[in-house]
């Protein structure tokens, strides 16, 4: 027995820059305060939900239930069960697929897919050294052992260690992963800042039209996205300095995404329940797919979604034509400007085992509304913040109305799915 | 707080203010709660209106103590809760006594947050008879000034047509809690087919009901108050609130909608919201509302478009979608329209031009649609509040809100549940027979008629 699941609507919080106005809100508030303004918009407070699934990438330990443990804080019924899931920045995306396929399967009629991540937040953990020393000493059985595991401590155990960014097999951090591909595509500088540009002001336009009135639910005073810069230029941008790649680098703070706070949940929920309700189904879910390539082995990092997407749509029997608008998540500007060289390119296409090329994409059905460079980009937020965004979109398009979703992920990993308008 | 309000607020700052004459003010008794002692009950003339409608309440009456000229003056042995005084049949200006004479005793002995109550006709027949009708009116305003305690008069014009049903929501609300801050008013009560047979705890049991600028102050009491009452609250404000009125929604078990009432589709997306639950609006509460306070020497084009677009346009408009039959979502037949004017409005406010031009512009458009709207069983109302205890008007300095808030009858400023609570009964179904009518919850505040 399959079931329609279908995206009823979302909420999020307004995105900011971390150490920014959510600096003092940790991953538990801001989920919190997503699942919170949804429940709100839908009339579910004190129901009880199949599940919510959710996740963030920077997580302390004591969070080990984080998703959990926001349920129990939010309106929801506290009888709602809940789990945490982690894919890197796919997180957001693959929580929703979670959910979906437990509707398709009928386990469940309603669920909700988040994501949230505070950079703000971020867990600050000891040194191994001192770890090692503090377990022993722990384990002491007298005084004396106690004194002599305690003295193996040295000053440079005791500096904190941040969360690492840097992929652990490559020791290379996302930028300079990026960077090795901008270079590698023959990305240029002045189609990054292009691309930038226009996030900014797709997304300033769609804030200026009301789009966002029943996607976003203001936080702390933040009413809209923090990082947004309506008033930015191309030659604004190009006068920033290189940040990846060295002195005669393309890539900058403003083609990259900044580090960000953030939440974002999305309402999935089996068809039928959507109609007992009188709830609008604004797309189906209709397929998903995950793919990795193996950058340790020198591939591109963020080009695994590559090898999902023709996957999914070799299965589907669709191209990209198919698509009335695509969603390509921005990790960088020339991470999405190398996917689409990369959906041209045949050879590309055959390496990472399809057929043949993807195809070329018309550019203006791209990330319409703006996406990360200029929404900002909490790793695990940003899948739960895109599928209601294209979810509405194409349903104001009407019935049968194909979106892309695209998304790339720390672990060369790639998530990607269709929506359909219903 | 300052320092001047920490000062008179502490122990000795209230003992020097009290022998200065300001005394703390009454605790009004508010909800769903009656009257501390017997409910008295006075006929002039006959009429067994007031005798069966509260009857229909479930209240039992005793018989008024007379003025009949002894000495001392005749008195209750104990406080009686509330004077429900019958005076339907009174025509003639020496039957004026038999009101002194039930007047004076139960003025002297009624209980704290009493009730007196004159029940009477709206003006008509001959010169003498409409002399009286308005002399009631004198007497009820100052009766209410005259009453201690908490404690307030109101005077209720029942149409000739006018049935116990149609009076007992109406009666139940002057004589509860309901109406702690509703003091020295008049309004009428008329003739409809009543749904209701009587009072009930849950009288909104399951019905939709919109309140606009929910998120904060009086909305969110409003939102509280009718969800108590068992409505499904769809709670509107400006999506910049949406934090908050998410916090509403969720409290009271409703929905939230992040929408500015002047946008072209406001309507539309009102009954779009509504048209989830499969139903339509049973009544909607129009409460957002803007000031953009300047003399009038200084109030620019800007200050006055902004202000009556919000403040009565805004709900001009959504009310024409959501009237509409053919609106999916609308209002439903049976429903309820409820307008918030103002004191402002009613009597004018320096630097208010514009706030008071919408806010008696609201009471003007009640008492124009409610005729129109009769033969489907819509009623349309508005409140008119006073000084009302809210963030907003707790950033009036001290000493002005002092002033402001002990201007009225019961020397105090109203509490937001007092507003929702007479919008309350207002969209009760009980309350068929009551439209077209304006009601100041402002404790019977000095300005204004």
């Amino acid at each position: 027995m399959t079931h329609n699941a279908v995206v009823l609507g979302g909420n999020r919080i307004p995105f900011a820059k971390a150490g920014g106005p959510y600096a003092e809100a940790s991953n538990h508030d801001l989920l919190t305060a997503a699942l919170d303004g949804l429940v709100a918009r839908f009339g579910l407070a004190g129901e009880r939900l199949g599940e919510v699934a959710g996740g963030a990438v920077l997580k302390h330990p004591k969070d080990f239930n984080l998703t959990r443990e926001a349920v129990l804080s939010s309106a929801l019924s506290p009888a709602t069960p809940a789990c945490d899931l982690q894919q890197a920045c796919g997180t957001g995306l693959e929580t929703v697929v979670y959910v979906a396929n437990k509707i398709a399967l009928g386990q469940i009629d309603v669920g909700i897919g988040a994501g949230v991540d505070s950079a703000s937040d971020a867990p600050i953990t000891v040194s191994d050294g001192l770890k090692r020393a503090l377990l022993k000493a722990n384990r002491a059985r007298s005084a004396g052992e106690r004194v002599k595991a305690l003295a193996a401590i040295r000053p440079r155990h005791l500096a904190p260690q941040a969360p690492g960014v840097a992929e652990p097999r490559t020791g290379l951090s996302m930028g300079e992963h990026q960077a090795l591909t901008t270079e590698r595509w023959g990305i240029g500088r002045a189609e990054q800042d292009e691309l930038a540009a226009a996030s900014h002001h797709h997304l300033a336009q769609a804030w200026q039209e009301g789009f966002f009135d029943d996607l976003v639910t203001p936080y702390m005073g933040v009413t809209k996205d923090a990082i947004m810069r309506p008033d930015t230029t191309v030659e604004k941008l190009g006068s920033l300095k290189p940040a990846f790649g060295g002195p005669e680098g393309t890539m900058t703070a403003g083609n990259s995404t900044a580090l960000s706070d953030g939440a974002a949940a999305a309402l999935i929920a089996s068809e039928d329940w959507a109609a007992a309700r009188g709830l609008t189904a604004l797309a189906r879910i209709v397929d998903a797919e995950v793919a990795a390539v193996d950058h340790p082995g020198g591939a591109d990092l963020l080009l695994g979604p590559v090898a999902a997407t023709g996957r999914m749509l070799a299965r589907r029997g669709l191209t990209l034509d198919d698509f009335a608008l695509v969603e390509i998540h921005e990790a960088f500007a020339s991470t999405v400007l190398a996917t689409l060289k990369a959906w041209e390119d045949a050879d590309y296409c055959r390496s990472v085992g399809l057929d043949g090329p993807i195809g070329t994409l018309d550019r203006s059905r791209l990330n319409v509304t703006g996406s990360s460079l200029a929404v900002g980009h909490p790793f695990a937020a940003t899948g739960a913040r895109l599928v209601p965004t294209l979810a509405k979109l194409l349903h104001a398009r009407g019935p049968g109305s194909k979106g892309l979703i695209s998304m790339c992920a720390a672990g060369g990993q790639g998530v990607v799915a269709i929506l359909e308008a219903v | 707080m300052s320092a001047l309000e920490k000062a008179f607020t502490s122990r000795p700052g209230k003992a020097i203010a009290a022998k200065a004459g300001l005394k703390e003010p009454p605790r009004l008794r508010r909800g769903r709660t009656w009257p501390e002692g017997a409910i008295v009950l006075a006929e002039i003339g006959g009429g067994l209106l007031a005798r069966e409608a509260l009857a229909r309440l479930g209240r039992s009456v005793e018989s008024p103590v007379v003025d009949d000229g002894q000495e001392p003056a005749p008195g209750y042995g104990s406080r009686i809760g509330a004077l429900v005084v019958d005076a339907t049949s009174l025509a003639h200006i020496d039957q004026l006594e038999e009101l002194r004479a039930v007047l004076r005793p139960a003025v002297r002995g009624i209980a704290r947050s009493g009730r007196i109550v004159i029940l009477a006709r709206p003006a008509h027949g001959d010169w003498e008879q409409r002399s009286v009708a308005r002399a009631l009116d004198g007497i009820n305003r100052t009766v209410a000034k005259e009453l201690r305690g908490g404690a307030t008069s109101t005077l209720l014009r029942l149409d000739p047509a006018a049935t116990a049903d149609d009076l007992f929501s109406t009666l139940g609300f002057v004589l509860q809690g309901r109406s702690a801050f509703v003091d020295g008013q008049t309004w009428s009560v008329g003739h409809a087919d009543n749904p209701a047979t009587g009072l009930d705890d849950l009288p909104l049991d399951g019905k939709v009901v919109v309140v606009t600028g929910a998120a904060r102050g009086i909305g969110a009491a409003i939102a509280r108050t009718l969800a108590r009452d068992g409505a499904r609250i769809i709670a509107v404000d400006i999506p910049a609130a949406g934090q908050a009125l998410a916090a509403v929604a969720n409290e009271v078990g409703g929905s939230a909608l992040q929408l500015d009432i002047t946008a072209e589709d406001a309507g539309r997306r009102i009954a779009e919201h509504a048209a989830r639950g499969g139903g339509g609006i049973y009544a909607v509460v129009h409460n957002a509302g803007i000031t953009r306070d300047k003399m009038l020497v200084n109030t620019d084009a800007a200050r006055w478009a902004s202000v009556l677009d919000v403040n009565l346009a805004a709900q001009m408009r959504i009310n024409e979608i959501l009237l509409a039959p053919e609106t999916d979502g609308g209002i439903v037949d049976g429903g309820r329209l409820v307008g918030i004017a103002s004191t402002s409005g009613l009597a004018g406010n320096k630097g208010q031009t514009n706030y008071a031009a919408s806010k008696a512009g609201v009471a003007g458009l009640v008492e124009a649609m409610a005729p129109d709207l009769v033969a489907r069983g819509i009623t349309v109302n508005a409140v008119a509040p006073g000084f009302i205890e809210t963030e907003m008007t707790g950033k009036i300095p001290f000493v002005q809100r002092e002033i402001f808030r002990r201007s009225n009858s019961l020397s105090q400023g109203g509490q937001p549940v007092d507003v929702a609570e007479t919008i309350g009964y207002l969209i009760d179904p009980g309350s068929q027979a009551v439209s077209g009518q304006v009601i100041r919850v402002c404790g019977q505040n000095l300005v204004g008629a």
